[in-house]
């Protein structure tokens, strides 16, 4: 293991760097400082870089980041989905306990669908025109259960078209996906990825494509399924209203990396993160000042063939020109963001070289006083 | 009231035809009898979910589109059916700003040639010169005047939509129609481009017709709102009165269907069951009605009138609205209270 990562052991008693839960040695899905890159002809771009987390079953974890963040990459490697000839992966990825970094293509499309399974942003191009979308469903759920009959297939899967809040689910299984509306179609792709019943669920901006009414359906479906199957989930947006709404943990990527973590209250309630600050300040509310100017994060999101040097966020941060800042020069470990000890911030971390103290400050000074993000 | 608005839309309609082979099979009754007014200066949100017809709206309004039915005014001159030559005049005071920052810059054109388009096509000459001019431009909406040469390939896409943005404003334009100027956009460079947009707004005194799903980004942006459901406009108002006071239950939905990150967890919502009807086979009656907890026999026989409430600037169109100064967020209200008054569970 590469000895500048944020490793959750061997660290000296003295450095209070413990990116590593105590809570997530038994979590479902365990990440231990993944990394992926890609090798393009325009160099080699590392999408994700060390990046650590865990979840539990009946946990939801948001993973929240920009374009080029690395949330969907992430996502990918997970599953296994990325291209194998072009994609280095290093690092861990446990799930239920079994390694899937190394492990054979077939062994992971054994556990595909069956104990995790994935929701994409535009069902439309996940489900396929030609055949109707019962069948589509039914034979995800033969691939796993060889021993079913045709029969009980379709039952299983008119059963789960009628669990996601199909109308008329039996006639529905015979339609074909353009003869679904946007909602209906998200709804059939969940019953496709639940129709085996995963331990893991991925969504990867499930409710983007939809309007607002919708999406509240979708989310609201979410959080019952899971109530319901006890599945550990993955919500990848870029939306921090669905995050505060439905995640119980929330990991911020920016550059490939982990900048924040922590629970849904640490992290959108005291965001410890200038990158963090920006994207709630940035955001327009439905409260507080309508005239007041939203506070944009300046330039560009980075890219990731040509990350900036030290902390992938200084050239946008309008803190990283402070005296003795060593942004330019060090990539900020992922460490706990609270004094040590203080009540209501264990298990929250943030990579900022600022001290907790100077970011107290700064987020009382500059940010709070916006009144944006409270 | 001032004596003139600058843009007076009545009974604006807009029909598709929908044909199988030869025979014409339906309507899509994409936007059906509008009417609206924005005074100079002023910036009006047309919002709503997709299918509503803002989109359909905004193309009309620029003529890019020909209304099936009602009357388009601008600046006093009846625009509804006017003729290639007859709209070159006005094109200079009626600008569009496209969603996509990708598709609406010719890939092939370098940045200056792009904004400097309006100018050679209207055969117009800026004292100074036409560089000049777009570099004044170029600056104006943050771009570097430096990147006169460049491609739109070599610009992020928040600078693009910066380009477009300068293109739409190198004729002065007294109106422009923002269709989703930010939507394809990252969260922190919509912050940029909203903000930009307001300066601009306040700067050249423009007006704005902004249409946008996220009405978040409306709160910030527009001073008058109009919100769209299938086709119609059912409620108006200043931005105070629709997002406060939302009298029409389906502005209520809509804005209580938002996550907000200022509200942690599920919250109480108004819960929509089903999907925003067919626009070729709209309800009865009120078109919401089929989606509506409040729906009565009346909804489904009586078209509602959007009508103002006792004499105020918001209307509504609604048999059941709610009492006026019944107050759904108010502004600061902390959240659980706010969240409590809007809990009603809608049985599907």
């Amino acid at each position: 293991m590469d000895s500048s990562d944020p490793a959750p052991s061997g660290e000296p008693d003295d450095r209070p760097t413990v990116p590593v839960q105590r809570s997530d040695q038994d979590a479902y899905l365990r990440v231990t400082d993944l990394r992926v890159r890609f090798d393009t002809e325009d160099g080699v771009v590392r999408a994700v870089d060390g990046v650590s987390f865990a979840v539990e079953r009946g946990r939801t974890l948001g993973i929240v980041g920009e374009s080029g963040s690395g949330k969907s990459v992430t996502s990918l490697a997970i599953l296994g989905l990325h291209d194998a000839k072009r994609t280095t992966i290093t690092g861990e990825i446990s799930v239920g306990g079994r390694q899937l970094v190394g492990l054979a293509d077939e062994e992971v499309r054994r556990l595909r669908g069956r104990d995790m399974a994935m929701i994409f942003q535009d069902p439309l191009s996940a489900l396929h025109p030609y055949y109707t979308v019962g069948r589509q469903i039914a034979e995800a759920y033969r691939v796993h259960h060889p021993e079913a009959s045709r029969r009980e297939a379709r039952q299983r899967t008119v059963d789960m078209l009628d669990r996601v809040g199909i109308p008329q689910p039996a006639r529905r299984f015979d339609q074909y996906p353009h003869e679904f509306s946007g909602g209906m179609r998200q709804r059939a792709m969940i019953a496709m990825a639940l129709v085996n019943d995963p331990a893991l669920l991925i969504a990867d901006e499930p409710t983007t494509a939809l309007d607002v009414t919708v999406q509240a359906q979708i989310l609201d479906l979410l959080a019952d399924l899971q109530a319901e199957f006890h599945s550990a989930i993955i919500l990848i947006t870029h939306d921090l209203g669905v995050v505060g709404q439905v995640a119980d943990e929330v990991l911020v990527m920016y550059g490939g990396r982990a900048v924040e973590r922590g629970s849904v209250e640490q992290v959108l309630r005291t965001p410890q993160h200038p990158y963090t600050w920006g994207l709630l300040s940035s955001v327009p509310s439905l409260h507080g000042d309508a005239d007041a100017d939203l506070l944009p994060i300046r330039g560009n999101p980075p890219s990731l063939i040509n990350l900036p040097p030290g902390c992938a966020f200084h050239p946008r941060c309008r803190y990283a020109d402070r005296p003795g800042d060593r942004s330019r020069t060090e990539v900020p470990e992922l460490r706990p963001a609270g004094p040590t000890g203080e009540a209501g911030s264990a298990g929250h971390l943030v990579a900022c070289h600022l001290t907790a103290e100077e970011r107290a400050t700064l987020y009382a000074e500059d940010i709070a006083s916006v009144g944006v993000a409270r | 009231m001032t004596d003139q608005p600058l843009l007076r839309v009545r009974g604006l309609t807009k029909h598709f035809p929908v044909r199988q082979g030869l025979r014409s099979t339906g309507l899509v009754q994409a936007v059906d009898g509008l009417d609206f007014d924005v005074q100079p200066g002023e910036t009006l949100g047309l919002v709503g979910e997709s299918g509503c017809g803002k989109t359909t709206t905004g193309r009309m309004l620029v003529r890019l589109l020909e209304p099936t039915a009602g009357s388009i005014e601008f600046a006093g001159r009846d625009i509804t059916h006017a003729g290639r030559r007859e709209l070159r005049p006005l094109r200079q005071d009626l600008q569009i700003i496209f969603q996509d920052p990708y598709a609406s810059l010719n890939p092939r054109h370098t940045v200056g040639r792009i904004v400097a388009m309006p100018l050679q096509v209207n055969g117009i000459k800026p004292p100074g010169g036409i560089k000049a001019r777009v570099q004044e431009l170029l600056e104006l909406v943050g771009l570097n005047p430096e990147h006169y040469n460049r491609y739109p390939h070599e610009f992020s896409g928040g600078q693009r939509q910066r380009i477009g943005i300068a293109r739409a404003l190198a004729l002065r334009p007294k109106l422009i129609v923002a269709d989703e100027p930010v939507s394809a956009l990252d969260v922190s460079i919509q912050a940029q481009v909203v903000n930009l947009l307001r300066d601009l707004q306040r700067d050249l005194g423009l007006a704005f017709v902004f249409i946008a799903h996220d009405l978040a980004v409306v709160r910030h942006f527009c001073q008058r709102v109009a919100v769209m459901y299938l086709g119609r406009i059912v409620e108006i108002g200043d931005r105070a009165d629709i997002y406060e006071r939302p009298q029409h239950p389906y502005t209520r939905a809509l804005l209580s269907a938002i996550p907000d990150v200022t509200r942690l967890g599920p919250g109480g919502r108004i819960r929509l069951s089903g999907d925003v009807p067919t626009p070729l086979d709209p309800p009865s009656g009120c078109r919401f009605r089929t989606r509506c907890w409040k729906a009565q026999d009346i909804c489904a026989t009586q078209e509602p009138a959007l009508v103002p409430r006792d004499g105020g600037n918001q209307a509504t169109a609604c048999h059941f609205p709610e009492a006026v100064g019944a107050s759904l967020l108010a502004e600061g209200a902390p959240a659980g209270d706010a969240a409590g008054a809007i809990v009603e569970e809608v049985s599907p």
